[in-house]
């Protein structure tokens, strides 16, 4: 028999792996990026100033402590440039998630109403695509939006429009792409809060002289209500912060806070400003986060 | 639900799969087009499947690529189930709240930031970037969604089995390895290719946190997508497609055999 001691130890252990691993890859990582939004940039390697310098002691702490602060803040919440691309970003996400649940919604449904033996078939072929490569799944649509891609070939061939429309490069491209990749991350949740919906409420509701209808607004939706949250806070949040199908699939002018923070990082090699942009795209998104945050651990603790 | 499917329900799956499925069933079918001109279809060819072979960076990303997710996955599978066990069973520990925060943030954040964040740990720890960098970052995030898969596999576990175990003198260590582990490992093994795939997939990551030499097969394959939609990405895409989809099919029947001799294995007497 293992002792009381040896026993602690073991958990302390199990705990303490994971632990340390994810303060040391995640939390002093943004700690570092606070730092860095607060520095200024310099040509050398790393490209940023004041470096802490632990030889010369006191004074080299108070050196570090003076040359930092907040002009990186100030610069990007005075240009419209930066202030446009959070708007925007929160815009396209916001709709694309709107978009999400209505499509989502007659979806998840109709797997949850859907005999028995069909279920596992359907959540599989809901959750296949996820597994799938996302770049390559945005790459797909860029040949079927394109000028003579599949989609104006077909609307030209029907005459519905006499000539090419430019569907691709719009910011119409890039909801259509969100919506498109992000679907099974709607689904899922709905599914599941759809999946476990007590029949005999709804039997109840009809008893009581309730139309279908009414049945379903007054039972089914409110039940519904916590995956529909959980949800579009899963499409919303990183959709805000998205890069690769704004990139793909947006045009110029199709300003979104993950691109312009790339382009800042690679393209302009501002490490500093590209930290002040992902710690303001940080606090746009931590009201979103910590209620996500409260959603999963309650329904994972809750053990279903 | 008993009603079955209306009208509108089976509208609602027909076209829901549509829009899921054509857009991959399209790309794959242009892969075989023989003509270069991505609209116009020039007959049934396989000559861009052959152009790949002699394409040394993109099998080069493709191998620094499937390394990179192996080593990953492996490493992000222990980590998190040794997360996802202490935060299905450890019900108070000090700093029980940040964990779970710092386990389930990742989920969601937005990639750029996480790639630029751990960029910047590199750089002030000077780590040389490349193959260890990316592969590093691939373990933070996919640990993350290993320890949510493995804890929902957790809590719904009938817990007095490992009871009756500890009370028949095994160690809790013990008890754990020949009791919980095999029943919990279909759960571990979905981790696994979750991980897997996760790392085979990113380009933003790998992207901020790679360096000389290590490039991977999204990162290439992006940067040719960027001048345009050509035969050889889809021919690549289909290539990974397919791969992908073996992998998950094969994993599913692993699965449901498994399941099926549990139930064997439970209906047999003694």
């Amino acid at each position: 028999m293992a002792s009381n001691g040896s026993r602690l130890r073991g958990r302390t252990l199990v705990a303490l792996i994971p632990y340390a691993w994810l303060v040391f890859f995640f939390l002093v990582p943004f700690l570092i990026v606070f730092r860095v939004s607060l520095s200024d940039d310099v040509l050398a390697q790393p490209p940023y100033a004041p470096l802490f310098d632990w030889r010369a002691g006191l004074e080299g702490i108070r050196a570090f402590a003076a040359g930092l602060d907040f002009e990186n803040y100030a610069f990007v919440l005075s240009d419209t440039l930066y202030l446009y691309s959070y708007l925007q970003s929160v815009w396209i996400a916001g709709a694309s998630t709107l978009i999400l649940a209505l499509i989502g919604f007659p979806l998840a449904y109709a797997m949850a109403r859907a005999p028995h033996a069909w279920r596992p078939m359907l959540l599989m072929l809901v959750i296949l695509p996820f597994w799938t490569s996302f770049l390559i799944r945005v790459y797909a649509w860029m040949g079927i939006l394109a000028r003579e891609g599949l989609l104006n070939q077909a609307l030209l061939a029907f005459g519905i429009v006499s000539e090419p429309v430019e569907i691709l490069a719009t910011n119409a491209a890039v909801v259509l792409g969100i919506v498109y990749s992000y679907l099974p991350f709607m689904v899922l949740p709905l599914y599941a809060a759809l999946d476990r919906l007590d029949e005999s409420l709804l039997e109840a509701a009809a008893d009581l002289g309730a139309p279908p209808w009414k049945g379903f607004w007054l039972v089914t939706f409110p039940l519904a209500m916590p995956g529909l949250i959980a949800g579009a806070l899963l499409c919303f949040i990183p959709a805000v912060g998205e890069f690769v199908i704004p990139d793909l699939l947006g045009g110029s002018d199709t300003l979104m806070i993950g691109r312009t923070l790339w382009t800042e990082f690679f393209s302009n090699r501002s490490w500093s400003i590209a930290s002040a942009i992902a710690v303001l795209l940080l606090l746009v998104l931590v009201v979103p986060m910590v209620l996500y945050q409260n959603i999963q651990a309650r329904s994972l603790e809750a053990g279903r | 639900m008993r009603k079955g499917l209306s009208f509108i329900n089976v509208t609602a799956l027909v076209l829901g799969f549509a829009f899921l499925y054509l857009p991959i069933l399209i790309l794959i079918i242009y892969s075989f087009n023989d003509s270069r001109l991505v609209a116009v279809w020039g007959g049934f060819s396989t000559r861009w499947y052959a152009e790949l072979w002699q394409n040394e960076a993109l099998l080069d990303a493709a191998w620094v690529t499937l390394r990179v997710a192996f080593v990953s996955a492996t490493v992000a599978t222990v980590l998190g189930t040794l997360a996802a066990i202490a935060l299905a069973r450890f019900r108070r520990f000090r700093g029980r709240a940040l964990f779970s925060a710092m386990v389930y943030a990742p989920l969601v954040m937005p990639e750029v930031i996480l790639g630029l964040s751990l960029l910047l740990l590199f750089v002030a720890v000077d780590l040389e970037r490349g193959f260890w960098t990316v592969t590093l970052t691939h373990i933070t995030l996919a640990m993350c969604f290993v320890a949510v898969v493995v804890q929902s596999r957790l809590v719904t576990f009938d817990r007095s089995l490992e009871e009756a175990a500890m009370d028949l003198g095994a160690t809790p260590l013990r008890s754990f390895l020949s009791v919980t582990l095999p029943i919990i490992f279909p759960a571990i093994a979905a981790g696994w290719m979750l991980a897997f795939t996760l790392s085979l997939d990113d380009l933003v990551l790998a992207s901020f946190t790679t360096g000389p030499g290590a490039t991977t097969l999204p990162m290439r394959i992006y940067s040719q997508v960027r001048l345009g939609v050509t035969p050889e990405i889809n021919a690549i895409s289909t290539i990974f497609i397919g791969f992908v989809a073996l992998l998950v099919i094969a994993a599913s029947l692993a699965l449901k055999w498994q399941v099926v001799s549990d139930r064997r294995a439970a209906r047999a007497p003694g």
